[in-house]
C-alpha cells in the first residue's frame, strides 16, 4: 500500500489516499474504491516539461542521423520542451483525435513533481527537492523530425493526461529502475524500464535546474520510450508505472465530444 | 491606460501610470525607482516566434520560414523591468531581442484573423535574450538558449488594446549603454498578429493571459556583463535590464574559458 495525493473532481483541494495498486483500489478514511470510479482532476499545478530522446533505445532509434544535417551531433544538454496548461488531461478523461489524423503517439512518462525550489541543484541532493511521482500521458501526433519545436504535434488540448494521483517520494525506492507499460485494449504494446534512461532522475534534474528553476508543483517527464505505440479512434489506453500508478484514457475523434466534452 | 505589478513596502500591488509616476490600487502615487517592477501580466502559456522578420532571418543566414517557428517558455524565465539577468562566464555570443508582447483576452479556439483582435486584451515589452552558444540542432531553439532564469524580461507596462492603434505599425529599438544597436517595425513581421492569432489557434485553444512574443528584427549583438539594455517600443514602452555575471548570483565555479586561461 502507497501513499499517494489525489485531486478529486469538484473540489480545490488535494486529498491524501492510500493506494494498492495490485488489487486496483484506493482507500480514503476507510472506505474502498476501485481505479474504474475514480473521478479525478490532473494532480499538478505547475508547468510540465518534457525530456527528448533521454531513453538510449530512442536516442540510438535516430541512428546515424544524429550526425548528419539538421542535426550534426547528437545532444549534450538536456532537450526539453513544455506540455502547455492546455494540454493538461487526467485520468478516465477522453483523447481527441484531430481531424484526418489517424493515430496518436502514447508517450508513457514517469513524471517528476518538485516539491521545493529547485536551482542548480546537485545530483547527490536532486531527489531532495521531489514531491513524488506520477504517471504521464505524453501524446504527440506522430512526427520524424524532432530538429524544431513540435508544438502542433505536442500542443494540443488535452494531449498531456496526468494522474491519477501523486505518489510521494519516499514509496517510490529507485525510481531508475521502474518498469513502464503502455497497454492498448488491453494488449500489452510497450514496455520499458527508467533503467535505460540517458540522464537517470537525480542526473536529469541537476542539469535541468543548472539553467533553470523548477518551481513547487512543476512536473518533469523523465522522457519516453522509443517505439511508442499508435492508439487510434475508440481505443482505451492504459499506462501503468510500476509503484506510480495506472493511467487510462480513451481516443474520441475531435468532432465527437465523449459526454461533458474535454475541459 | 498603462498598468503595472509592483512591490512596494512589504506587498504586491497593481498600479496604474499617473503623471510619471504610480498610483497603486491603494491610493499611494510613488516614484517609479522606488518600486521593485514585476513582469506586468502573470505568464502562462508563453509562445515565441523565431526568425519572424525577414532581415532578422537573413541576418542569421536562414530564410524566412513558411510556417511560424513556434516555441515555448516557462514562467521561470520573465523578470519584471529594471531586472538583472545572468550572462554565464563561459559564453561568446548573448544577444537580446526587442518584441512586441501580445497578450490574449479570452479563450480563443479556430479564430479567423478577421476577429483576431477581438482576442486580444494588450500589449507589452519583451527581451527574448538568446545564449547562441547553447544552441543545440534538437527543437531549436532548445530551452537551456531561451528559457534561462531571468532571461526574459518583460515590461514595465501592459497596455490596453485599446490605446494601440495599430500594433502592425510600431518601431521597435534597442539601445545598448545608450547606443542604439537595433531598429525595426512591426509591420515587417512575417507572420503577422492576426496570422499568429489564426495559425495557434487552428490546433489548440490560446486562453485569458497568455502571450504571443512576435520575434525580433535584425541588430542583435553581443551583449557584457554590465551592459544596460534598454528595449523599446513606439507607444508600448521603454523596458530596462541590466546584464550581470556569475558572481552576483554566487557561481564561483570555474567555467572552461577561466579554466583555459588558468592552464595557459
Amino acid at each position: 500500500m502507497i501513499t499517494a495525493n489525489v485531486k478529486f473532481q469538484g473540489t480545490l483541494q488535494s486529498d491524501e489516499i492510500n493506494v494498492k495498486l495490485t488489487e486496483g483500489v484506493i482507500e480514503k478514511e476507510g472506505q474502498s474504491f476501485s481505479f474504474e470510479q475514480l473521478a479525478v482532476d490532473a494532480p499538478v499545478s505547475g508547468t510540465v516539461y518534457g525530456t527528448l530522446l533521454n531513453y538510449k533505445g530512442a536516442l540510438e532509434a535516430l541512428g546515424e542521423a544524429v550526425n548528419e544535417a539538421p542535426y550534426k551531433a547528437a545532444p549534450k544538454a538536456p532537450i526539453l520542451y513544455i506540455k502547455p496548461a492546455n494540454t493538461i488531461n487526467s485520468h478516465n478523461r477522453p483523447i481527441l483525435l484531430p481531424e484526418g489524423v489517424e493515430a496518436l503517439e502514447m508517450g508513457a512518462a514517469l513524471g517528476i513533481v518538485i516539491g521545493r525550489t529547485a536551482t542548480r541543484v546537485s545530483e547527490e541532493e536532486a531527489l531532495d527537492y521531489v514531491a513524488g511521482y506520477t504517471v504521464v500521458n505524453d501524446v504527440s501526433i506522430p512526427h520524424e523530425s524532432v530538429y524544431r519545436p513540435a508544438i502542433r504535434q505536442k500542443a494540443r488540448d488535452g494531449f498531456c493526461p496526468i494522474g491519477p494521483w501523486i505518489v510521494k517520494r519516499e514509496a517510490v525506492q529507485h525510481p531508475d529502475q521502474v518498469h513502464t507499460r503502455v497497454y492498448i485494449n488491453g494488449e500489452l504494446r510497450q514496455e520499458n524500464t527508467t533503467a535505460n534512461l540517458i540522464r537517470p532522475v537525480a542526473k536529469l534534474l541537476a542539469d535541468v535546474t543548472d539553467f533553470m528553476t523548477l518551481r513547487v508543483g512543476d512536473t518533469l517527464l523523465v522522457g519516453v520510450p522509443e517505439e511508442a505505440p499508435l492508439a487510434k479512434a475508440g481505443d482505451v489506453v492504459r499506462i501503468e508505472i510500476e509503484g506510480v500508478g495506472v493511467l487510462e484514457n480513451t481516443i474520441v475523434p475531435e468532432k465527437e465530444p465523449a459526454e461533458g466534452g474535454l475541459k | 491606460m498603462k498598468r503595472a505589478k509592483v512591490a512596494y513596502a512589504g506587498a504586491i500591488h497593481e498600479a496604474v501610470e499617473k503623471d510619471g509616476r504610480l498610483q497603486l490600487n491603494d491610493g499611494r502615487i510613488v516614484e517609479e525607482q522606488n518600486v521593485v517592477w514585476l513582469p506586468p501580466v502573470e505568464p502562462r502559456t508563453v509562445f515565441a516566434l523565431g526568425l519572424n522578420y525577414a532581415d532578422h532571418a537573413a541576418e542569421l543566414s536562414f530564410k524566412a520560414p513558411e510556417e511560424p517557428l513556434v516555441f515555448l517558455k516557462g514562467p521561470n524565465t520573465f523578470i519584471g523591468h529594471r531586472g538583472q539577468t545572468r550572462r554565464p562566464a563561459d559564453v561568446d555570443y548573448m544577444h537580446y531581442e526587442c518584441e512586441l508582447a501580445v497578450v490574449i483576452g479570452r479563450p480563443a479556439r479556430n479564430v479567423k484573423r478577421e476577429e483576431a483582435y477581438e482576442y486580444v486584451s494588450g500589449y507589452t515589452v519583451a527581451n527574448d535574450y538568446a545564449i547562441r552558444d547553447y544552441l543545440e540542432n534538437y527543437y531549436r531553439p532548445n530551452l537551456r538558449v531561451k528559457n534561462r532564469d531571468t532571461c526574459t524580461p518583460i515590461g514595465p507596462w501592459f497596455v490596453d488594446k485599446a490605446a494601440v492603434q495599430d500594433p502592425m505599425n510600431l518601431t521597435l529599438r534597442t539601445y545598448v549603454n545608450g547606443e542604439l544597436t537595433q531598429e525595426g517595425n512591426t509591420k515587417d513581421m512575417v507572420f503577422d498578429i492576426p496570422y499568429l492569432i489564426e495559425y495557434l489557434s487552428s490546433f489548440m485553444t490560446l486562453n485569458e493571459g497568455d502571450i504571443i512574443l512576435t520575434g525580433t528584427p535584425k541588430g542583435s549583438v553581443d551583449t557584457k556583463v554590465g551592459d544596460e539594455v534598454i528595449t523599446e517600443i513606439e507607444g508600448i514602452g521603454r523596458l530596462v535590464n541590466t546584464i550581470v555575471g556569475d558572481e552576483t548570483f554566487g557561481i564561483k565555479e570555474t567555467s572552461k574559458k577561466v579554466t583555459s586561461q588558468q592552464t595557459t
